[in-house]
């Protein structure tokens, strides 16, 4: 990883005092902005007064904190963003393994129920978690991060074919294997109490990440977190309902 | 964005991050130390794994359902970040003004060494495998656009980093004045007078507005590697709404920083006509809840044991105009409560659980909050929800109804009708990081609901999405957009990320069409790079759309069988001096004879009139302007209201009967 420490964040560049009559001028062009409403006296003086501006070269402003003076940087000035986390990484990881799961467990729905309602749900289901994946991947491979996650202690985990380790509120082997065998409406019980449970588990991750002093302040990572925090609560929403509609569980 | 989501986007870019070490040279040269930590090994290069570039077709088309149209010129057009193919009907690219220097990398080009430096140091052994537009748009997606405000002729757009400042008196020559760094996302902006607004949510926000974030807890020590630490509170974190004194344009100050518990992914401005001392801030958190050694009274319980829990509610911010340093949060409205039980969780309470269930998760967030005043409404596009609350004390909002759509994954967005019988939803599936236009994604998912509105009541009309399917590697679902003011119907401009803008008419809610479109190809063929139009908006007449990725876009409608000159011409009558999109303004037109055109227009579409009343109201506005409103013609057209008072008592379309009676009142009194 990358630190990238910073001992002097910028050249500190003493803004040039204005002449009286500039700042003058200027308050009579803040006066104009403010009287503007829709009154079309209001839109010339308004514009006459930006015009001056736009006669002068952009500057780029860095604000101080409430109440302390802003500072003016060169126009030479290039972007800069916080180091990465290693929980970023990990996350990220973890999540790919977990989103996998959903993409297997929607995969069994044509073959094993008729239920209309929760086709339409598992083909949302499969097309969110499936992009998330390919995000998930890029955004590990651009920052030459392995795809999948390395666990220590355990060699064997990082080997194909071998059992995925489980992250939070995946589906254990026995339960995938029960989700495997049922067919209609109690493949509809499970699959609805499963993917709760697994959605309920990316709620924990989320929650876990930010968490982590320095993590998620990449703002990929951040909205990609904080969107499947939404997203599969609003799922986890509709999923309930359609439990608490249909009374599957007495068919069990 | 708004929302830019969030999660809105939530943009996302594949390459925020990547810019980390850009900032080499040009004077701002900074110093770096060793990395304490080795770099990754080239070994960990993922070269077994597919390939996570590849695109995405979509999965087939859910029975029942329907896709987008195949051949629509949109959907295959030549890729490119400044040069892809574009299509459009009835808009006009007037100007793309690239991102300001101090917003990114400054790279022209792949091949740009600097754009090769910063890829070697992220890490990414072996550089010719990416590919090149991927190493471009690393460094060119760094930081990504938002949404927009307007005052005067200043453009305000928010971006990831802060906010650019443009000159927007002659549009089609628009400049750039000031790029104000303050980095925390989204940047979601609002302006009021000498006031603006900009929301903050990301971790790495600073009360100081500096761009280096904070660093991680450095390592345990030996032997207390899983001991679970709770992190230390940052009290330089800024998560909230910040206030800018804007007086002097080219040298924005700080004057406030309100924090709240979840930061702000969007803001609402609210102006309460009964307090001219005051503006409100509605503020929508969507993110996690912050630690309360951070900021004291923050918790993110569960509602039932947690009563004051930051989740399942909204923040307001009183704003005082005299002294906006003493703005802070005044009230946290439960949006969502249950008025019976008293439950926080009121909107997913109903129904019956198993006890062995868990406790479903409900709504406990809105996205956005569009606030329409006049009548005294607000539409919360609230996650799980869309909801309608009673904003007449606008400290205490009140909900007064509730939707919910099984088609719906994420409400994101809502915008009235002028006449406030109607509500457009946006629903932002995938959050705006995913191809969600594709010819398999069905057209009622990641797209606009539209309600009809009456009293107090929300009731589902029908769906619109962007028409032209989109290609796999273009970002698209429904998102930010504004009213156009053409008199005698509902129209709508909108962003959809790569899927351009698309203009929709939503006068009969059951059956929304669209008048006018602009679309590039994706910014790149083979892998979806993110970018895109943020918000489109209508302002004084003409459209901006803010894109992610590329900049700043200007439009203009021209006239097609679905929208005439004179009803863009009447558009253009209406002019206000600010514009915050969230805070809807009734609009209202004035009796110029322009605006009649643009009704007759419509009147003759819709074959409302015969065509010789048609041609003889044409004739008699004619002579009218071309006599510069004499005494006698004045008196042909007044002497014309009568019948057409009659006619819009008969009408067969409510449109056409609110048309005729306006059109007959222009008639009678003129603006000369």
């Amino acid at each position: 990883m990358f630190v990238y420490t910073r001992k002097s964040e910028f050249y500190r560049f003493r803004r040039k005092r204005r002449s009286r009559s500039q700042s003058a001028r200027r308050t009579v062009a803040l006066l104009g902005a403010l009287i503007t409403a829709s009154a079309s006296a209001g839109f010339s003086s308004c514009a006459r007064a930006q015009q001056a501006d736009r006669t002068t070269a952009p500057v780029v402003v860095q604000p101080g904190a409430p109440g302390k003076p802003s500072r003016t940087l060169p126009p030479s000035t290039r972007a800069t963003l916080p180091q990465r986390s290693q929980a970023d990484v990990e996350f990220m990881q973890g999540m790919i393994i977990h989103h996998s799961q959903a993409v297997e467990m929607t995969a069994l729905i044509p073959s094993h129920t008729e239920n209309k309602d929760l086709r339409l749900l598992g083909a949302r289901i499969s097309s969110s978690q499936s992009d998330e994946i390919k995000f998930m991947q890029r955004w590990l491979a651009v920052r030459g991060e392995s795809i999948s996650m390395a666990m220590p202690g355990m060699p064997e985990m990082d080997k194909p074919g071998q059992p995925m380790a489980l992250m939070p509120g995946m589906l254990t082997p026995t339960q995938m294997d029960a989700l495997r065998k049922a067919k209609g409406a109690e493949f509809d019980y499970l699959f609805l109490t499963g993917m709760i449970q697994h959605h309920d588990g990316a709620l924990t991750m989320v929650k876990d990440l930010f968490d982590t002093a320095g993590a998620g302040q990449d703002a990929a990572l951040f909205d990609f977190a904080t969107d499947a925090d939404n997203t599969q609560r609003a799922e986890i929403r509709i999923m309930q309902s359609m439990l608490d509609k249909k009374p599957l569980k007495e068919k069990q | 964005m708004k929302r830019v989501r969030n999660v809105t986007f939530r943009l996302a870019g594949v390459a925020v991050a990547a810019i980390v070490l850009c900032s080499i040279g040009n004077g701002i040269q900074a110093q770096t130390t060793a990395p304490p930590t080795p770099a990754p090994a080239p070994a960990k290069a993922p070269e077994a794994e597919p390939n996570p570039f590849a695109a995405v077709p979509a999965p087939p088309l859910p029975p029942g359902m329907t896709g987008s149209n195949t051949n629509d010129p949109r959907y295959k057009l030549t890729p490119g970040l400044y040069d892809a193919g574009e299509a459009s009907m009835g808009m006009k690219h007037l100007l793309l003004l690239k991102k300001p220097d101090a917003f990114q990398l400054g790279a022209t080009g792949p091949d740009d060494p600097k754009v090769q430096k910063t890829i070697g140091q992220l890490g990414v052994g072996d550089i010719s495998k990416m590919p090149k537009p991927l190493q471009m748009v690393i460094a060119e997606l760094a930081f990504s656009n938002s949404d927009l405000a307007f005052q005067g002729n200043h453009l305000f757009q928010g971006n990831f980093y802060g906010v650019n400042i443009y000159d927007i008196s002659n549009p089609a020559k628009t400049a750039l004045l000031t790029s104000l760094v303050c980095p925390g996302g989204q940047g979601d902006v609002s302006v009021y007078k000498n006031l603006l607004f900009m929301s903050v949510e990301m971790p790495n926000g600073r009360l100081d507005c500096g761009t280096q974030g904070f660093p991680p807890e450095p390592p345990p020590p030996a032997g207390h590697e899983k001991e679970r630490r709770v992190p230390v509170a940052q009290k330089d974190r800024f998560r909230g709404v910040r206030i800018f004194d804007i007086s002097d344009i080219k040298n924005p100050k700080q004057v406030a920083a309100v924090q709240t518990c979840r930061g702000s992914h969007t803001h609402t401005l609210v102006v309460d006509p009964n307090d001219k001392d005051n503006v409100y801030i509605y503020v929508s958190g969507t993110s996690f809840v912050r630690q309360p050694e951070e900021l004291a009274g923050c918790s993110g319980g569960e509602p039932d044991k947690d009563p004051n829990t930051a989740l399942f509610r909204i923040d307001v911010i009183k704003v005082p105009l005299a002294a906006p340093q003493d703005a802070k949060v005044v009230s946290s409205p439960r949006v969502f409560i249950d008025p019976r039980t008293g439950a926080l969780n009121g909107l997913s309470n109903g129904g019956s659980h198993d006890k062995d269930e868990k406790k479903p998760v409900d709504t406990n967030q809105c996205h956005d909050i569009t606030v329409y005043s006049a009548i005294g409404l607000a539409a919360g596009a609230c996650s799980g929800n869309g909801i309608l609350l009673d904003i007449k004390d606008p400290v205490h909002p009140k909900r007064v109804d509730a939707v919910n759509d099984p088609n719906y994954s994420y409400w994101h967005s809502a915008t009235f009708s002028n006449d406030g019988t109607k509500v457009v939803f946006t629903d932002e599936w995938g959050g705006g990081l995913g191809a969600r236009c594709r010819p398999n994604d069905p057209n009622k998912w990641g797209a606009d609901a539209i309600f009809h509105l009456k009293g107090d009541n929300l009731s589902l009309a029908s769906y619109y999405k962007l028409p032209a399917a989109q290609g796999d590697t273009e970002n698209c679902v429904a998102h930010n957009g504004s009213l156009i003011p053409v008199p005698g119907r509902d129209i709508e401009v909108q962003a959809w990320y790569q899927g351009g803008v698309s203009v929709m008419d939503f006068t009969d809610a059951a059956h929304p069409f669209e008048v006018a479109y602009f679309d590039r190809g994706p910014i790149d063929s083979k892998m979806l790079v993110l970018g895109g139009d943020w918000s489109a908006y209508w302002y004084n007449g003409y459209i901006y759309g803010s894109e992610i990725a590329r900049g700043l876009d200007v439009f203009e409608l021209t006239p097609t069988k679905f929208l005439t000159q004179n009803e863009i011409d009447a558009a253009k009558t209406v002019r206000v001096a600010e514009l915050n999109v969230q805070n809807q303004q009734k609009l209202e037109w004035p009796a110029q004879l322009v605006v009649a055109k643009a009704y007759v227009d419509q009147l003759e579409r819709s074959q409302a009139l015969p065509a010789d009343r048609i041609a003889a109201l044409r004739k008699a506005i004619q002579s009218a302007e071309k006599s510069h409103m004499s005494k006698s013609k004045r008196a042909k057209l007044k002497g014309m209201a009568a019948s057409l008072e009659e006619s819009a008592s008969t009408a067969s379309s409510p449109a056409d009967s609110a048309r005729l009676h306006a059109l007959a009142d222009i008639l009678e009194h003129p603006a000369a």
